[in-house]
């Protein structure tokens, strides 16, 4: 690799590692004004998140978690915040931990988790609709219509807890257990479920499609100028639909696969919040599908680790919040920063002007 | 008369339709005012929750409701200091920096919250109220407006006075030059940078002040996570206002109304799960969105960070 090669791979490295090192650097003075030593906590995160049985329960992690942040990337790379990743998650996994032990009792188990994951998926993709559809019609913003959806959605997800598909034999609300027969089987050797697999594969698959399709092509052209895309003949309107479908749809998916390999039920009211905790490494990855494996990986390790870790120094689990807050703030001023002296290239889309009007821009 | 329809009854309703709208209002007003200015304020969220923890923590220690409120205010100013110097300054997207506010504010609030009072849960008193005589004598009316928080009344004081400030002075034109046309305002010798911080850190301390009121008055307490998604109904409220404050008292006042009506409407023997109340304004802002933001305009230059001399 020629010099000046090998100096911006290594300013792009730095500006992704940068913006996460400096995040763990102030949350550790964090955690030390709450009276926890951050040096033997941040230990305990690495210890218990690989060591052991760690790496397998992060391995396990990492399955919705990539799925989430595919989900991110393929709206994000057509410049389309979509911001209903809670809604999308928590209905999927509500409507297909509800339907699960019936499917899976009436079907052989291969067709039947294939129609699971089909209905987890089309859940997801219902969901998009609207705020593609509002779009595209009025010229209504997605980021304000796809937060919207995404409330009623989870609003839903905790009626159908409770209600339709609520195990009356339990106090709590929650849908009936999944037979641990019936769950997603381990990959050969490990206690990771093949979900993991699957996300791994739809991942390097939208890889190749993003870069290397015409489909993928239209998606970055859509991202980097709506009106060159219709310029150049792309239907602008019906790509947009698509790009929503298929990003509120992996997510969905997400939660599907969640249900069926890891929890196998689903409770009321809770929200283990994905969508926002992996935001800032879709961003880091710059929106590259191959790219975001590692920094899921990094954050699969210091949520599995760090859950651990503050349920053993009586930290509230909510400072993975704040670490990925900094992190999202380290990353702008990195940004900022990288953008004046032109290191590498820039973690996010260009203007958010289109995307952040309503009323479709008529003055 | 039925008991659903009595006095006390009546009252109690008017009481829990304030309790709902009023953080909301508070809340718009201030995303009303930076929308206007030209940055979007995507972290109403986290401002608010802040706010509620930070007033409920000194009112807690002090005693004082009016030393919470400031405190709660002020932690709205802290915070989106943030915006302020991240995308005002610096010019960085302000849709991450907003959900980076939102998660930091969530995230901080229930992490000191959890450290600090998880196993006492202390809920507050009562603030004391003021007592307007006369009015307060008013059947139903009085007791639930006139006999409130002192809070109440600056509360409905502010979007007037913000309304006066941003269409009839020379400060809110410039204000709202900065969001239209913000290279005209550099022009005419006013300093847009200026500009749009002071109106990201007013924003700030009003979903600082609208998050105080849910904790302290609204609710008693803190409990982490308690806005379920207000900050952004702020947001939309004030997208739907157009910078007009009466259409943001207005709509927040409805919300309140779709509260505390679905509240009622679980005691009598219609069975109302609560989660179909906390789906409702969601559903009502997507309808309303789906009939009439097509009318609707939006400061143009809102979310352009602005650069001297760039076209």
């Amino acid at each position: 690799m020629s010099r000046i090669g090998a100096r911006r791979a290594l300013a792009a490295a730095l500006r992704t590692v940068a913006p996460i090192l400096l995040a763990l650097l102030c949350g550790g003075i964090v955690i030390r004004a709450l009276g926890v030593d951050p040096i033997g906590f941040y230990a305990d995160v690495i210890a218990l998140g690989v060591a052991g049985d760690g790496w397998q329960q992060s391995l396990t992690a990492m399955a919705p978690l990539l799925l989430v942040a595919l989900g991110l990337i393929i709206a994000f790379r057509a410049q389309l915040w979509n911001l209903g990743y809670s809604g999308a998650y928590l209905l999927a996994a509500a409507v297909v931990a509800g339907i699960a032990p019936d499917v899976l009792g009436a079907l052989p188990f291969l067709p039947g988790l294939l129609l699971l994951l089909g209905v987890g998926f089309a859940v997801g993709a219902v969901l998009g609709v609207l705020p593609a559809v509002l779009k595209n019609a009025y010229g209504i913003t997605e980021i304000i219509t796809s937060l919207m959806v995404s409330f009623i959605a989870i609003s839903l997800a905790n009626i159908l807890v409770k209600g339709p598909f609520r195990d009356r034999g339990v106090t709590l609300p929650q849908t009936r257990v999944l037979d641990v027969d019936l769950m997603m089987p381990y990959l050969p050797g490990t206690r990771v479920h093949i979900g993991f697999a699957i996300a791994l594969g739809l991942v390097v698959l939208f890889h190749i499609v993003l870069k290397h399709s015409s489909f993928g092509l239209k998606i970055d052209v859509l991202g980097a100028s709506p009106k060159a895309a219709a310029h150049a003949g792309i239907g602008v309107k019906r790509l947009i639909l698509v790009v929503f479908l298929l990003s509120t749809g992996m997510i969905a998916l997400g939660g599907a696969i969640d249900m069926l390999g890891l929890w196998g039920y689903m409770r009321s009211d809770w929200n283990p919040g994905y969508g926002d905790k992996i935001l800032p490494f879709v961003f880091l990855a710059r929106q590259n599908p191959l790219g975001a494996i590692p920094l899921v990986a990094f954050y699969a390790i210091l949520a599995t680790g760090g859950t651990l870790a503050a349920q053993r120094v009586g930290l509230s689990v909510d400072f993975l919040l704040v670490i990925v807050a900094l992190i999202l703030f380290f990353m702008t001023i990195i940004e900022f920063l990288g953008t004046r002296r032109d290191l590498g290239r820039s973690y996010l889309p260009k203007g958010v002007l289109g995307a952040s009007r309503i009323g479709g821009g008529r003055r | 008369m039925s008991p659903v329809f009595s006095e006390a009854y009546l009252t109690a309703f008017l009481v829990a339709l304030l309790a709902s709208a009023v953080p909301l209002m508070l809340a718009a007003v201030g995303e009303t005012i930076g929308e206007q200015s030209g940055v979007l304020g995507l972290g109403m969220e986290g401002l608010l929750l802040v706010g509620g923890y930070f007033g409920f923590v000194v009112v807690h220690a002090s005693g004082s409701f009016w030393l919470g409120f400031a405190a709660g205010a002020f932690a709205g100013v802290l915070l989106s200091s943030v915006l302020m110097v991240l995308s005002v300054w610096l010019g960085v997207n302000q849709i991450v920096v907003g959900i980076g506010i939102t998660l930091a504010g969530t995230g901080v609030s229930s992490m000191l919250y959890d450290a600090a009072f998880s196993d006492s849960k202390p809920r507050l008193g009562d603030a004391d109220p003021w007592t307007i005589p006369l009015l307060s004598e008013i059947p139903v009316v009085g007791p639930a407006l006139f006999a409130q928080p002192g809070m109440l009344t600056l509360a409905f004081a502010l979007p007037v006075l913000v309304s006066l400030w941003l269409h009839r002075t020379a400060p809110g034109l410039r204000l709202r030059a900065a969001g239209r046309q913000p290279a005209s305002l550099d022009a005419a010798g006013g300093s847009v940078t200026r500009t749009r911080s002071l109106a990201v850190l007013f924003g700030g301390a009003m979903s600082g002040l609208g998050g105080a009121y849910l904790a302290l008055i609204s609710a008693g307490t803190f409990t982490p996570g308690m806005t379920h998604g207000m900050g952004f109904l702020a947001i939309v409220v004030a997208m739907l206002g157009r910078g007009r404050l009466t259409w943001v008292v207005v709509v927040s006042l409805v919300y309140g109304l779709f509260v505390a009506a679905g509240t009622a409407l679980q005691l009598t023997s219609i069975s109302l799960s609560n989660d179909v109340v906390v789906m409702a304004p969601f559903v009502a802002v997507m309808i309303v969105l789906a009939l009439f933001a097509r009318r609707s305009t939006l400061p143009p230059a809102l979310a352009v960070p602005y650069v001297r001399g760039a076209r």
